[in-house]
């Protein structure tokens, strides 16, 4: 990484609750974006990549750990010196149904943003407003529409139109085209890959989803209980998997073609309560491949080659099986 | 689905209407499909197809008084042999084939399961209404139904409520209620939906797996074009209340023929190609499902669209095991 990053975050842990037994949902994750990149944070719940995002936005306190905007640590930052951060960082939520205030027409669900940051009023504020609507692909006479005379889609791009009016550097978008049938995710994809282009936007893209991840994402980082399991180049992550549950998670997303091999490798039993988390590797008690040593420490991040690394004792793709696998 | 194989389930021409404040609307107005024995058919379609809809006049769960099958007909051939009509059924005799020869799994098992009951006792009722079960038998017979779908420790989890379990163990339980009384036909409608991918794997091998072992047919209701490819046999897919296309997985995926099945299997994020700047750029289908007016539903969004699709109804046509309901299905290239 040769610029300055945009959001660096190390060591970041959240715990919910109190102590003998809190949901230990985020464990020492570190990672970092550049300007104009977008990260994809992959996993299945409770693996803590919502948690993530809301830590990154500061909507939750963290328990421990850093989280630097443009090298200024603002993770310990009272809520009043963090209008800066509000601007530069905005969300795009799941659930476009839940996200929007249904009492609001959407010019004032757009026009709020760029209130409380007084960057338009007036006939500005109108024109601005009509301008971002266009952007998403909204006719601009829908501004004085309420939301439930939207379908989910045009919500969505609503959504994203608020996100963008304070003009940010990053958007963290938490499962954004989940709730959308596959014709319509299709539209929302290209238009967030559009909007990145001509904005120079940085993204958190969380998602449970595989393939909308590998697509609209530069780099993967693969999260289980709270830890990070591998992180890397999209490609890599995607096409040369190094941590046994990254292969896991590939093996168990259906792929839509009847040719592609059937039996696959697959995983038993449940994700493990964050209130109870295994001891050493997170993932032992389901993994293939684990030992007895895998239940002794957490295996640390380690390089696989340029920037892509994976936490596992054993290294599939050269061969350090244990015996017994 | 060839003439010689008796049908399981036939659905012909379905039409259901439901009443609404704004008078009344057809969410299923031509539904042609068949379920053979031992054969899954996954039901394709986005929000509004009437896929799920149409599920649920098979069990005569359709709300009522609000809606109605209004057209057409539910052909379900019993254990007996006889074939009846589930649309003219009377709700008694409904009730008597659901869960002994028709059984159900929605998506939510938690809502779908009473969360005052043990497992074990919602099984067990089943088992007693149905089968005729003692008490302690029903108790038995649940337990062994927990064991079948794979729940760890089903001695001991039979007396557990939903709540102590996991989302996939609770679709297990579903399951293992849709299966107590040995069903031939299973609806599952979006039985993975909420589920983790992992976990979502399990419960497709374990329908998979019961299939096989008890040889019932399986309508299997999805939006998922991944898990059709991974589990069904033959495909029907829905649009604005229609279907559209029928034929085996394989010719669907490989040779759509309606325009509609080729651009939503353009849309997945997995056939994205590559653009002129280098970016990778998935297909989408403009616009939305709008008003139904004349001629094809989809001819507003289809790119093969000329005049004569906009005027008069457009028939669902079949040809070997291929239906597709399209003017131009036999000119445009596959």
């Amino acid at each position: 990484m040769s610029a300055l990053p945009l959001l660096a975050v190390e060591g970041l842990t959240k715990h919910f609750g109190r102590a003998p037994h809190p949901v230990r949902a985020v464990e020492d994750v570190s990672f970092h974006v550049a300007p104009g990149e977008v990260l994809g944070l992959v996993g299945e719940s409770g693996s803590g990549k919502s948690t993530i995002g809301r830590l990154v936005l500061r909507l939750i306190h963290p328990t421990s750990g850093t989280i630097r905007f443009e090298g200024e640590d603002i993770s310990r930052r009272p809520e009043r010196q963090l209008k800066a951060l509000r601007r530069n960082a905005q969300m795009v939520f799941q659930d476009p149904y839940a996200s929007l205030n249904p009492r609001l027409r959407v010019r004032d669900i757009i026009g709020e943003a760029l209130d409380a940051h007084r960057l338009a009023s007036g006939s500005r504020r109108t024109e601005r407003i009509a301008e971002l609507l266009e952007t998403v692909g909204l006719p601009a006479a829908h501004m004085s529409r309420f939301p439930h005379e939207f379908s989910g889609g045009q919500r969505q791009r609503i959504g994203i139109a608020r996100a963008l009016a304070v003009e940010p550097k990053l958007i963290i978008a938490d499962e954004p085209v989940s709730a959308l049938d596959v014709s319509v995710q299709a539209q929302v994809i290209n238009l967030m890959q559009d909007l990145r282009q001509r904005f120079g936007l940085a993204m958190l893209f969380i998602s449970h989803d595989l393939d909308v991840v590998e697509l609209m994402c530069d780099r993967i980082a693969v999260l289980y209980l709270g830890r990070i399991m591998e992180i890397g180049s999209a490609k890599d992550v995607a096409s040369r998997p190094r941590h046994p549950y990254t292969r896991a998670l590939l093996a168990a997303s259906p792929k839509a073609d009847p040719d592609a091999p059937k039996i696959r490798r697959m995983l038993t039993g449940d994700i493990p309560s964050p209130m109870a988390p295994p001891s050493g590797c997170v993932f032992r008690t389901r993994c293939p491949i684990a030992t007895e040593e895998c239940a002794r420490n957490v295996p640390k991040l380690r390089s696989a080659e340029g920037d892509h690394q994976f936490a596992c004792l054993y290294d599939m793709a050269n061969d350090e099986r244990p015996a017994a696998a | 689905m060839s003439m010689n194989t008796p049908s399981l389930l036939s659905i012909q021409d379905l039409e259901i209407r439901f009443r609404t404040e704004d008078g009344e609307i057809a969410p299923v107005r031509g539904v042609t499909l068949s379920v053979a024995p031992g054969e899954t058919l996954a039901l394709v379609g986005e929000s509004g197809s009437g896929k799920s809809v149409t599920s649920l006049s098979v069990m005569g769960l359709l709300p009522r008084p609000a809606g109605r099958v209004s057209g057409g007909k539910i052909l379900f051939r019993q254990r007996s042999g006889r074939t009846v009509d589930l649309a003219a059924l009377p709700l008694s005799d409904l009730r008597g084939l659901r869960g002994a020869e028709i059984a159900m799994v929605f998506q939510e098992p938690m809502t779908s399961l009473n969360p005052v009951l043990t497992v074990g006792e919602q099984i067990a009722e089943s088992v007693r209404l149905h089968m005729g079960l003692g008490h302690a038998s029903a108790l038995k017979r649940a337990e062994e139904m927990l064991d079948l779908v794979e729940i760890p420790h089903a001695r001991r989890r039979v007396h557990e409520y939903p709540h102590q379990m996991s989302g996939g163990m609770r679709q297990r339980v579903m399951i293992a209620l849709a299966m107590s009384c040995n069903p031939s036909l299973l609806i599952a409608d979006e039985p993975t939906t909420a589920l983790d991918v992992t976990i979502q794997a399990q419960i497709l091998a374990l329908i998979q797996r019961l299939q096989r072992e008890i040889g019932m047919g399986v309508l299997f209701i999805t939006h998922n074009l991944g898990v059709v490819a991974e589990i069904a046999d033959r495909v029907t897919v829905m649009y604005a209340g229609q279907v559209v296309e029928t034929g085996s997985v394989g010719e669907i995926f490989r040779t759509p023929r309606h325009p509609y099945t080729n651009a939503l299997l353009n849309c997945l994020p997995a056939r994205a190609r590559r653009g002129e700047d280098g970016r990778r750029v998935v297909q989408s289908i403009p616009g939305s499902i709008g008003k139904i007016g004349d001629g094809c539903a989809f001819a507003p969004r289809c790119v093969h669209a000329t005049d004569p699709c906009g005027v008069g109804t457009v028939l669902l046509e079949t040809e070997m095991d291929r239906s597709v309901r399209c003017l131009r299905w036999r000119e445009i290239p596959a």
